[in-house]
C-alpha cells in the first residue's frame, strides 16, 4: 500500500477513509447519525456545516482520538485504507502514526524546532534502530522543506518552537507529522487561529501536500472550502447532507439545505 | 456635564471604605508574623553561635547547643521525603494522567483532602499504633519519618497534581496524536514542564515536616540523646521536639535565651526552605518556554 496514495487515483483502490453506518453518542446525546463517508485517496476533502453539526466529531473518530473523552459510544465502522480501525487487535499507536492530525490552535511542544519535528520520528523509529545525526538532519530538513518552512527557520533550529509566529507554528505542526510517514492528514480548522496572510500561506501548503497525502479538512470558512478542496462534504445535525465535487456542491447543490447554508441563510 | 452625581459620590465613598477595611485586614495579617519573628530575633539571637549550633546540650539541657537535634531533624526530613515523594508523585501522576473521572477517583480525591485535614496528633497515634507497634519498628527514625510521610503525603500529591494540570492539554493532545503512549507523553512532555511545581511542593513539605512535633513525639523523638543516630532504627532528638521539651517539660530552669535560640533556628530553617522554594520556582518559571 506504500505508494498507492501518490498521484490522483480518483476512485481506484480502497478509499482513504470509509465509514459505514457510523453512529456516535456522547453520553445520551447522539452526535452522528448513520454516517456513510467515502474519502478518496490523494485529494483534499473539506467538511463544512454549522457549528455543532458533527464535523469535528467525525474527524476525530477517524483516528479514534475521540475515545479519550471516555463517555463516547460508537456503532458502525470506520476503515482507513481498507482496514477497520475498530477491529480487534488494532494498536492505536499504529493508527495514529498513519493518520496525522492538525489542530485548530497550533500546538507545538515547548521544545526546540528540531525536537518538535523529530518528536514522532524518535518515538517510533529511533527506538527500533540506531539513527545517525546525519539521518535526523536529513529528515528535519526534508520535513521543513515540505512545509515551506526550511528557509525561515534553518538558522534557529534549536530555538524554542513556541517563539515562532502562529502561521509558522501551524506549519511546524504539519511538518512534525511527516517523518513518521502518515497517509492521511486530518485538519481541524487549521487556519482559524491565523490572520489572512497566514491562512493563505497554510492553504497554499495544504494544496502543495495534495497528492502525497489524503487530506480531510474541517472548516468554517466557506471560501476556503471552495478554493482549497477537491471534494466537499456538507453536514447538518450529525448527518451528511451532501458530498460531491467542490465546484458542483457550491455551484449547483442538490439539496436545498446545502444551498441555504452556502448562501448564508443560516450558519 | 461630567460632574459627579450624588450616586457617584456614594459609590466613591463605599469604595474608599472597602479599600480601607481590606487594607486593615492585610495589616492585621502581617502583624503576628512580624511580632513572632521580631521577638525571636531579639530574644534568641544572643544564643546563636557556632558552639550553639554544633555542640550537644549540657547540664540537663540548661546549657550547650542543639547539634543532635539539628542532625535528628535532617534525618527525619530526609527519610520522610524518601518515603513520601515517590508515593505522592506516582499517585498524583496516576490521578492526573491515567485515572478516569469516575466515582472511585472522586472518592480517592476526597480521601486525600481529608487526609490533609487530619490533626497531627491523630497522625501521631496512628503512627504509634501502625509503625511502632504493629510493624514492630519500635520508636525509631523510621517510624517517626513514616508518620511524617503519611501526614505530608497530601501536600505532595496536591502540589504535584496541580503542577501536572498546569501543563496545557494541547501538549498532551499533540503527543497522543503523534502516537505517543501516555507514559511517553508524561516522560517527554508533562514531567519536564511540571517539575518546577513538583519540586516546590517537595520543598514546602520539607518545611512542614521539619516543624512538626506531635507526629514524632510517640514515634521516634526523644528528649535527650548523648550520641547522634547512626541508622534509621535509632531514636533521635529533633528541633521541634527539643523546643517543646525545654519550653514545657524540662525539670531544671532552662535559660530563656536558649529556648528562643532554638525557636529562632527552627523558624530560620523553615523560612529558608520556603525562600529556596520560592527562588527555585521563580528560576524555573523563567526557563519555561510558553
Amino acid at each position: 500500500m506504500a505508494d498507492e496514495h501518490h498521484g490522483d487515483h480518483g476512485d481506484h483502490g480502497p478509499y482513504a477513509i470509509e465509514t459505514r453506518g457510523l453512529n456516535l453518542w456522547y453520553g445520551d446525546f447522539q452526535a452522528l447519525y448513520d454516517v456513510d463517508l467515502e474519502v478518496k485517496q490523494g485529494i483534499i476533502t473539506s467538511m463544512i456545516g454549522p457549528s455543532g453539526c458533527g464535523k469535528t466529531t467525525l474527524l476525530r473518530t477517524c483516528n479514534r482520538i475521540i475515545e479519550r473523552l471516555g463517555y463516547v459510544r460508537t456503532t458502525g465502522s470506520v476503515s482507513i485504507l481498507g482496514h477497520d480501525v475498530f477491529a480487534d487487535g488494532v494498536e492505536l499507536v499504529q493508527v495514529r502514526k498513519r493518520i496525522g492530525m492538525v489542530f485548530q490552535r497550533p500546538n507545538p511542544l515547548p521544545i526546540s524546532i528540531r525536537d518538535n519535528v523529530l518528536f514522532g520520528f524518535r518515538l517510533h523509529e529511533a527506538r527500533l534502530r540506531k539513527v545517525s545525526a546525519a539521518e535526523e538532519d536529513e529528515i528535519l530538513e526534508s520535513s521543513l522543506r515540505q512545509v515551506l518552512l526550511w528557509d525561515t527557520v534553518k538558522d534557529r533550529l534549536d530555538k524554542p518552537a513556541t517563539g515562532l509566529s502562529l502561521e509558522e507554528q501551524q506549519k511546524l505542526c504539519i511538518a512534525r507529522l511527516l517523518p513518521v510517514k502518515p497517509e492521511v492528514l486530518l485538519m481541524d480548522e487549521p487556519c482559524s487561529a491565523l490572520d489572512p496572510a497566514g491562512t493563505e500561506a497554510v492553504e497554499e501548503l495544504i494544496w502543495k501536500l495534495r497528492g502525497d497525502y489524503t487530506i480531510l479538512i474541517v472548516t468554517h470558512n466557506m471560501a476556503q472550502a471552495r478554493r482549497a478542496s477537491d471534494e466537499c462534504v456538507f453536514m447538518l445535525l450529525g448527518r451528511i447532507i451532501e458530498h460531491g465535487r467542490t465546484d458542483e456542491v457550491f455551484l449547483s447543490p442538490e439539496n436545498s439545505q446545502t444551498a441555504d447554508y452556502i448562501e448564508g441563510r443560516y450558519g | 456635564m461630567f460632574a459627579a452625581t450624588p450616586l457617584n459620590r456614594r459609590s466613591d465613598r463605599n469604595q474608599s471604605v472597602a479599600k480601607a477595611v481590606f487594607g486593615l485586614m492585610t495589616v492585621v495579617l502581617v502583624i503576628p508574623v512580624l511580632l513572632i519573628i521580631g521577638t525571636l530575633v531579639v530574644k534568641g539571637a544572643p544564643a546563636i553561635s557556632w558552639e550553639f549550633l554544633f555542640t550537644a546540650p549540657r547540664n540537663n539541657m540548661t546549657a550547650g547547643g542543639i547539634f543532635p537535634a539539628l542532625v535528628g531533624t535532617i534525618w527525619l526530613v530526609v527519610v520522610a521525603l524518601l518515603a513520601s515523594v515517590p508515593v505522592g508523585v506516582a499517585a498524583a501522576l496516576y490521578l492526573s494522567e491515567y485515572a478516569p473521572d469516575n466515582l472511585l477517583t472522586r472518592a480517592i480525591n476526597l480521601a486525600i483532602v481529608n487526609l490533609a485535614g487530619v490533626p497531627s496528633i491523630v497522625h501521631a497515634l496512628f503512627g504509634f499504633g501502625a509503625f511502632v507497634l504493629f510493624f514492630n519498628m519500635g520508636q525509631s527514625i523510621l517510624a517517626a519519618s513514616l508518620t511524617l510521610a503519611v501526614m505530608t503525603l497530601p501536600v505532595v500529591i496536591v502540589a504535584t497534581r496541580e503542577s501536572l494540570q498546569a501543563v496545557p492539554h494541547a501538549f498532551r493532545e499533540a503527543c497522543w496524536n503523534m502516537g505517543a503512549t501516555r507514559w511517553q507523553t508524561i516522560r517527554k512532555v508533562v514531567l519536564p514542564n511540571s517539575i518546577s511545581g513538583i519540586l516546590t511542593g517537595v520543598i514546602l513539605e520539607v518545611s512542614r515536616t521539619s516543624g512538626e512535633t506531635a507526629p514524632i513525639m510517640f514515634t521516634g523523638a526523644t528528649a535527650f540523646l548523648a550520641f547522634l543516630p547512626e541508622s534509621v532504627f535509632d531514636q533521635t532528638m529533633a528541633m521541634s521536639y527539643h523546643l517543646y521539651y525545654i519550653a514545657t517539660q524540662a525539670t531544671a530552669d532552662v535559660p530563656e535565651e536558649l529556648t528562643y535560640g532554638v525557636a529562632l533556628v527552627l523558624i530560620a530553617i523553615v523560612l529558608m526552605m520556603n525562600a529556596v522554594s520560592i527562588a527555585f520556582r521563580v528560576y524555573l518559571r523563567g526557563l519555561k518556554k510558553w
